[in-house]
């Protein structure tokens, strides 16, 4: 996992780490309810954030905040540097926006949607007719550039909100709930797609309650509950700390069971191994104890028959979590 | 810019300080009118409405040729008999536009703000470098250009057939007069625009938008009239029957009913395309004492006459934008 991480690191942007985007202490609330409570976030250039968590936990509130679309009640915000509430017009200029329920005028057509949004942009007519048909040729909708949004599918209408944050070349890119709605096929070419804008060096801000798929693309990822931030961190980071480590090794080997139990319980970084079938042990250890199972069985006498790993979930991180969250708050 | 940026710390600045927006609110102001004005005009609606306007123009304007040929050589204000003659069985060209006018506003501005919502195209709207501002400003402008646009063919058109009609051209003043009339009918349909506007942003059901400005244009057209007698009955009674007990009755009735655009519609269009009209409401002897009757007002007459019912169309059209604005400024975006 870690070495996954790190080789996604290395994109090619030489600013390297200077965070994009700030918050601190940001609160938002309406009336009683607080919808996003003492926030604090940073996103470094160049990586893949998450925003985790149920529906009404907070994530699309931040987002508007980032926007400048939604004051906040206090707490501050930068992003590249600017004020959103202030100099909203120099952070929408540079950060590209996917909403969740993205919607078009269905009368026009794909590139008269995108011309409009090029003349809100302020480009020169020349620069929008080079950009619009080269975005939308690269989302793959260049046979239906000329026919009305009405007749695009969900998907298609999302691969064209991505054409449209192409077109604007943004340094950052929001999403909200990018994959929600789209059939498993789709979500796979998405997120694909997602790690491709990274590979241009765009920052990526993206809230999901998909947990399993945002995993997939997420460099670091945060957990929200009620308006809260409770941890965040790189997914390994969290299952070291949620579930202090979460790699569970299933190990079939024969021989004496006993022995090779006793060796694989004195591995360091073994927290506890079950026996399921007779000649079936499950590890759950702190880190990927493969190669350390294997010549524990056969130091032990025993023949080895296979081994497998599974990784952590941030489904299970997430809910580990909330559990633990809930029992500490109740007992 | 930059320098600004760095002169702020970044995280220091309280919320409540320093609350002063930058750059300008009207970025992409234009391109909101042109795409806004591009969809009316290419609307099915709006043509509807627009063949509507059209046939009433060249039916009324028609009918009443027929009936002033004879007397073309004596009446110095022949043009303007063109918008205000009625002739049975059609009602004048003026009384067409009172009630298709605020038609055409409310259909191009009841769903301008909660349309936007339903398609889910407002977050990725106000997601571009604009101000809420420019959107509404925009969508409000587009409106009112299509409106002049389409008012403006039409006036052209009816001097025109005025013109072949009549065979002769129309007088410097004919021409002032008409076109003082074609800027009070924009801003009446202004009024109609923003009301429509002002419900767009209050509700989310575009039905419900175009319901309620229907409700409201219904009331002042045709309630409204009912209810100024009586409550300039209620507000002062004529308890001893004294001249001055009815003066003041009727007064009040003339105030209050000027509460409605269309009664301030019909003076202002009124006084200025017959120029025989020296007061609206009741005149007193004395008031007339050395007139002569039906003598024509001169231009800059006329135009005081109805100066306050014209000053009161582009008022009310101000204000209800203003509403607007305020009550959109303060929605929250989320979908």
């Amino acid at each position: 996992m870690s070495v996954v991480t790190a080789n996604l690191r290395t994109s090619p942007s030489k600013t390297q780490g200077e965070a994009v985007i700030e918050t601190s202490q940001l609160t938002k609330r309406y009336g009683n309810f607080t919808a996003v409570d003492n926030l604090n976030l940073t996103v470094h250039r160049g990586e893949v954030f998450g925003l985790l968590g149920p529906n009404g936990a907070g994530k699309t509130t931040t987002i508007l905040m980032l926007l400048g679309l939604t004051e906040p009640t206090s707490g501050s915000v930068r992003v590249l540097g600017f004020d959103p509430s202030r100099e909203p017009l120099d952070v929408k200029a540079r950060v590209g926006y996917l909403p969740d329920a993205i919607g078009f005028y269905d009368e026009l057509t794909a590139r008269e949607n995108l011309a409009y949004i090029a003349r809100l942009n302020g480009l020169p007519h020349a620069e929008a007719a080079k950009r619009i048909p080269a975005a939308i040729e690269r989302m793959g909708l260049g046979e239906v550039i000329d026919h009305p949004v009405a007749t695009f599918s969900r998907g298609m209408r999302q691969r064209l909100g991505v054409a449209e944050l192409l077109l604007k070349q943004p340094e950052i890119i929001i999403m909200d709930e990018p994959t929600l709605g789209l059939d498993p096929e789709a979500a796979h070419a998405f997120l694909d797609m997602i790690l491709q804008l990274k590979q241009d060096g765009i920052t990526i801000l993206l809230s999901s309650h998909l947990l399993h798929q945002v995993q997939q693309v997420c460099d670091r990822v945060g957990l929200f509950s009620n308006g809260r931030m409770m941890i965040s961190g790189t997914v390994a980071e969290l299952a070291q700390r949620v579930l202090r480590g979460g790699y569970r090794i299933t190990v079939q080997a024969s021989g004496d069971v006993d022995a090779i139990k006793r060796a694989l319980l004195a591995l360091p970084g073994v927290q506890k191994v079950e026996q399921t079938r007779p000649e079936t042990f499950v590890i759950h250890g702190a880190r990927d104890l493969r190669a350390d199972a294997a010549s524990a069985v056969v130091n032990a006498g025993g023949k080895l028959y296979g081994l497998d790993v599974e990784a952590p979930s941030l489904d299970e991180i997430y809910s580990v979590y909330f559990k633990e969250a809930t029992n500490g708050a109740g007992s | 810019m930059a320098q600004a940026v760095k002169v702020q710390s970044p995280t220091a600045q309280p919320v409540s300080q320093a609350r002063k927006r930058k750059g300008s609110p009207w970025t992409g102001l234009w391109a909101v009118v042109a795409k806004e004005m591009a969809d009316h005009l290419s609307s099915v609606r709006m043509q509807i409405l627009e063949v509507l306007i059209l046939l009433t123009a060249v039916g009324t304007v028609y009918a009443v040729m027929q009936g002033v040929r004879q007397t073309v050589g004596q009446d110095p204000f022949i043009f303007l008999r063109l918008f205000t003659t009625a002739r049975e069985p059609l009602p004048a060209f003026i009384g067409f536009l009172s009630f298709l006018v605020p038609l055409i506003a409310i259909s191009m501005s009841f769903d301008a703000v909660n349309g936007e919502f339903n398609r889910r195209t407002m977050s990725r709207v106000l997601a571009q470098p604009i101000y809420r501002d420019a959107l509404l400003m925009g969508k409000f402008l587009a409106g009112f250009f299509t409106l002049a646009l389409v008012l403006t063919a039409i006036w052209l058109l009816v001097m025109g057939m005025g013109i072949l009609g009549l065979g002769l051209p129309p007088s410097g003043e004919e021409v002032a007069r008409s076109l003082i009339f074609l800027v009070a009918t924009i801003f009446y349909g202004g009024i109609w625009l923003a009301l429509g506007l002002v419900f767009s942003v209050i509700f989310r059901q575009p039905a419900t938008a175009a319901l309620g400005a229907l409700a409201v244009w219904l009331f002042f057209t045709i309630f409204w009239g009912m209810l100024t007698s009586l409550l300039a009955r209620l507000i002062s009674p004529v308890t001893y029957g004294t001249a001055q007990e009815l003066l003041r009755q009727i007064q009040i009735e003339q105030a209050l009913s000027r509460i409605s655009p269309n009664t301030l519609y019909v003076e202002a269009t009124l006084g200025i395309l017959n120029p025989a009209i020296r007061s609206f409401g009741i005149l007193l002897p004395t008031q007339l004492e050395g007139a002569i009757v039906g003598a024509p007002l001169p231009l800059a007459q006329s135009l005081m006459l109805i100066w306050p019912q014209l000053t009161g169309l582009i008022a009310a059209t101000i204000l209800l934008f203003a509403l607007a604005y305020v009550l959109f400024q303060r929605q929250e975006i989320r979908a």
